[in-house]
């Protein structure tokens, strides 16, 4: 085992990264506290009827997004594991990865291309004398989004947690000759079980928070989450206690929600071994195969298809011109910038994190997972819930009188996007973190590794992928955020996403299609360049 | 630890000592939203004609919308460097006003720019437009001819509406069925809802959805198609004249405590119902001037829609009732 001085070390980091996003998340709610006059019969008389009605569709359309996001994905990213070799692997798994980046407007739009009322379908479905296409606005619509964006993360993700599958397993399964049912049961379902709460806890979130989405394609007042009322009370009416009260709600509904998640999948010990994961030991079967191949290309097509819609409308735009308008060379710029500064600040409070977690795992032995374990794995990752518009106004309420808050938007959108990315860098990093961790202590302990020494020549051949990959998953989002530069948005912080929306709000349907399309370039880019450095083979 | 929690802490003090770099003598700080100020709004003309004429230095900052502009502002409080805040409209002017924050300009409106002469001690008009449906010559060939029309016409054209719980529009939209049907407005919305595609947050996304064809309908404004005749030379989308009238909105700028004390932005003020500014207003801000121009309207406009009645409540009304109105639209879209 490691000295007991780094984990020591550790654990304080750990406490240092959970202390920075509770003072993120709580001293904005202490400012809107303050600034509702601290009236509590105010925000108590926020509880009422339409309340209540919101809070319950909000958790039972993110409870169905999450059910349709996780189940395929878990089938599409076996498949995927099973065919390393599959024709185009890479670069599908590049595609997943798109959405992350695109502005729910974007995404929405690229969806109606497809399944709306103009459609392409309703337009081969006319043609074919079928009648009308259903409209998909209300709950399918909302569903469909979220789906778009959350089973790709969910795929990746839980592809992640299979490729810490160790050879030793693979090959004792290809020895035993198991079936692909026994394989599934055995080998690859403790593995996806041990992370699913991870996984779908994160998309629980998520979609508990959609707000555009729910707004556009729910088709009325009727589909309103705790979001759109949270956002309602800031950026329109001004309403502190509303949004203290709203907030409240989303936190608590939204952490029973995600502790149920983490009761109903206990995580299994999995065990570590050589990883090694793409020597495949045995062919799938020919049944299993195009199984295997008809889930990847649905799965493939449902994400693609409005990606190609988005690519389409933006090669329509004018983007000769575009090339040569310094705002977007000045946006994509500054897009950039704060991406690389919040990714990279997201991915040092994650990967503080997961290192803490794991030693207090290994510290307790078999023994429960204590409080402090419990909050720097999931409990870190509840600052999802907690709109960026709620942090941006609560912390200008704390600072406006000391500091001047203008020069602070850029400040407040690179933190507010490393934490809202930190999240996803967990989930990216733990799996092989902690099997590098178990693979490798009693090694660096003999040869006397510690600390950065051990990172840099022992855990970093296994480690720089998922590195990689989680910047990538943290820059991409932070290209895509509209959050906190929504209430605050000024000339000081014009982002892409900020460019594509004023592009829009000023009748330039073409130019913020063009925008779109680059978001979409930029982030295709970024996980090519994550694929980049190669693995432990 | 420590460097994790001086690399989160020391962007704050950079941040607060660059802001020091503000304060000077001869400028003038206006807040207004970001169409106003991008390369194709109003504002990098109106700053070239208002420095030439002062000699001081013209300062834009930009916030996202009207409504924005008004929280900035609020949130803000004595501390803000704002002079002038310009692009609030009239719903929004009791509560600017209920803020405290804005002082009167003292200014003589020497004639009635806007339609019914809308009036106010502390804030100017600078522009002004009528809401209105738009629609898509292509699929729609009998346009709705009044309000009454769009609320019982084909449930199959559909409309895309703003959601007035976030949107100017939206609740635009809101006050002018108000104003036309009263207490019935309730009823109108419950015969309107299956026609209406969807309720989005704000008019970009709904323009958005109508321009790629998604919606045969659209609420905006009357000078909406003025800017497809001129900027992309199409009649495509033209707008649906209604017998009861077009809701009006006033955008108007007011005097901050401390604009109150700079006399620049008493010059802004006036200098703002001139042709310096008011010339730009109508091919940048697509919207009519509420002022002299130089020049007579560009001839896209003259083949607008005029409306037959000005639709208008007074800010007290607003202010008093919108919770009220809004919660009756919600009731009545949500059943």
């Amino acid at each position: 085992m490691s000295t007991a001085a780094g984990d020591d070390r550790r654990i304080v980091g750990g406490i240092a990264a959970l202390g920075a996003i509770t003072l993120l998340a709580g001293g904005a709610l202490a400012g809107l506290f303050e600034e509702s006059g601290k009236d509590i019969a105010t925000i108590a008389g926020a509880f009422d009827v339409y309340h209540l009605r919101i809070a319950i569709f909000t958790l039972w359309q993110a409870l169905l997004s999450t059910v349709l996001s996780v189940i395929p994905a878990i089938l599409v990213a076996r498949a995927l594991s099973r065919h390393p070799a599959f024709p185009g692997r890479r670069i599908i798994l590049r595609l997943f990865a798109v959405p992350l980046a695109l502005p729910a407007l974007v995404a929405a739009l690229g969806i109606l291309a497809l399944h709306g009322r103009s459609g392409l379908f309703a337009n081969l479905f006319a043609a074919a004398g079928l009648g009308r296409w259903p409209d998909i606005y209300g709950l399918a619509g909302i569903l469909m989004a979220h789906v778009f964006f959350n089973m790709p993360l969910a795929i990746r993700l839980t592809l992640g947690s299979l490729d810490t599958i160790p050879g030793n397993h693979r090959r004792l399964a290809a020895q035993l000759g198991m079936n692909a049912a026994d394989r599934f049961r055995l080998i690859e379902w403790p593995h996806i079980r041990s992370a699913l709460p991870g996984i779908a806890g994160l998309i629980f979130m998520l979609c508990a928070t959609s707000f555009t989405i729910v707004l556009i394609l729910g088709g009325g007042p009727r589909s309103t989450t705790l979001e759109v009322a949270i956002y309602q009370s800031l950026r329109f009416d001004f309403d502190p206690a509303k949004a203290v009260a709203f907030t409240t709600s989303q936190i608590v509904l939204t952490v029973i929600a995600v502790t149920a998640f983490f009761r109903l999948g206990q995580p299994a010990d999995t065990g570590f071994g050589p990883i090694q994961s793409g020597r495949v030991y045995s062919r799938p079967g020919h049944a299993e195969t195009v199984f295997n191949g008809v889930l990847i290309i649905a799965a493939l097509l449902y994400v693609g298809g409005p990606m190609v819609a988005i690519a389409a409308a933006g090669f329509a735009a004018d983007l000769v011109r575009l090339a040569g308008d310094t705002a977007v060379w000045a946006a994509t710029a500054a897009s950039l910038v704060f991406g690389f500064t919040a990714a990279s600040l997201s991915l040092l409070v994650g990967l503080s994190l997961v290192a803490t977690r794991m030693t207090l795992q290994q510290r307790r032995r078999l023994q429960q997972p204590g409080a402090l374990e419990r909050l720097v794995d999931a409990g870190s990752g509840f600052i999802l819930v907690i709109p960026p518009v709620v942090i941006g106004a609560g912390w200008f309420i704390l600072l406006r009188n000391t500091v001047d808050v203008f020069a602070l938007a850029p400040v407040m959108v690179i933190t507010v996007n490393a934490a809202m990315a930190m999240p996803f860098v967990v989930r990216v990093l733990r799996p092989p973190y902690d099997a590098a961790r178990i693979r490798h202590d009693r090694l660096c302990t003999q040869l006397g590794l510690k600390g950065w020494n051990r990172l840099r020549l022992v855990d970093w051949t296994v480690l720089k992928r998922p590195f990689a990959t989680a910047f990538a998953f943290a820059m991409a989002l932070s290209l895509g955020d509209l959050g906190v530069i929504a209430l605050f948005g000024s000339d000081a912080v014009q982002t892409l996403p900020y460019l594509l929306f004023s592009r829009l709000g000023s009748y330039r349907t073409a130019d913020a299609a063009g925008l779109a399309l680059l978001l979409g370039l930029l982030c295709m880019t970024l996980m090519f360049l994550a694929d980049m450095p190669k693995g432990d083979r | 630890m420590r460097r994790l929690l001086s690399s989160l802490i020391s962007p704050f003090f950079l941040a607060a000592t660059m802001g020091a770099a503000w304060a000077a003598s001869d400028s003038l700080t206006i807040y207004t939203y970001d169409s106003f100020t991008a390369e194709w709004g109003p504002g990098p003309g109106v700053e070239k004609a208002f420095e030439a004429e002062c000699g001081c230095d013209l300062k834009f900052v930009s916030v996202a919308d009207g409504v924005a502009l008004l929280n900035r502002v609020k949130l803000e409080g004595a501390g803000s460097k704002a002079d002038i805040v310009l692009g609030l409209d009239t719903n929004l002017v009791a509560d600017a006003k209920a803020s405290g924050l804005f002082v009167p300009h003292g200014l003589e409106q020497s004639e009635t720019p806007v339609p019914g002469g809308w009036r106010d001690e502390m804030f100017m008009p600078f522009d002004y437009g009528y809401f209105a449906v738009i629609y898509d010559t292509e699929t729609v060939k009998t346009p709705p001819a009044s309000l009454a029309d769009l609320v019982s016409g084909d449930s199959d054209t559909k409309i895309v509406i703003q959601d007035p719980r976030t949107s100017t529009p939206g609740l635009g939209l809101l006050l002018w069925m108000k104003s036309v049907y009263g207490d019935g407005a309730a009823a109108a919305w419950e015969k309107l809802r299956p026609r209406v595609l969807t309720v989005t947050p704000g008019w970009g996304e709904a323009y958005g959805l109508f321009t790629s064809g998604e919606a045969p309908m659209v609420l905006s404004y009357t000078t909406s198609p003025a800017y497809h005749m001129i900027a992309e030379g199409s009649e495509r989308y033209r707008a649906a004249a209604f017998s009861e009238g077009h809701y009006l909105q006033i955008e108007v700028a007011g005097l901050t405590k401390k604009g109150g004390t700079n006399p620049l932005a008493k010059a802004f003020l006036e200098f703002m119902s001139g042709p310096g500014f008011q010339d730009v207003i109508p091919e940048t801000n697509w919207m009519f001037p509420a002022g002299k121009t130089s020049k007579p309207l560009p001839e896209a406009f003259g083949k607008l829609v005029k409306p037959a009645k000005t639709l208008l409540f007074s800010p007290e009304e607003i202010a008093s009732n919108r919770k009220a109105w809004v919660d009756e639209w919600l009731a009545a879209m949500s059943r």
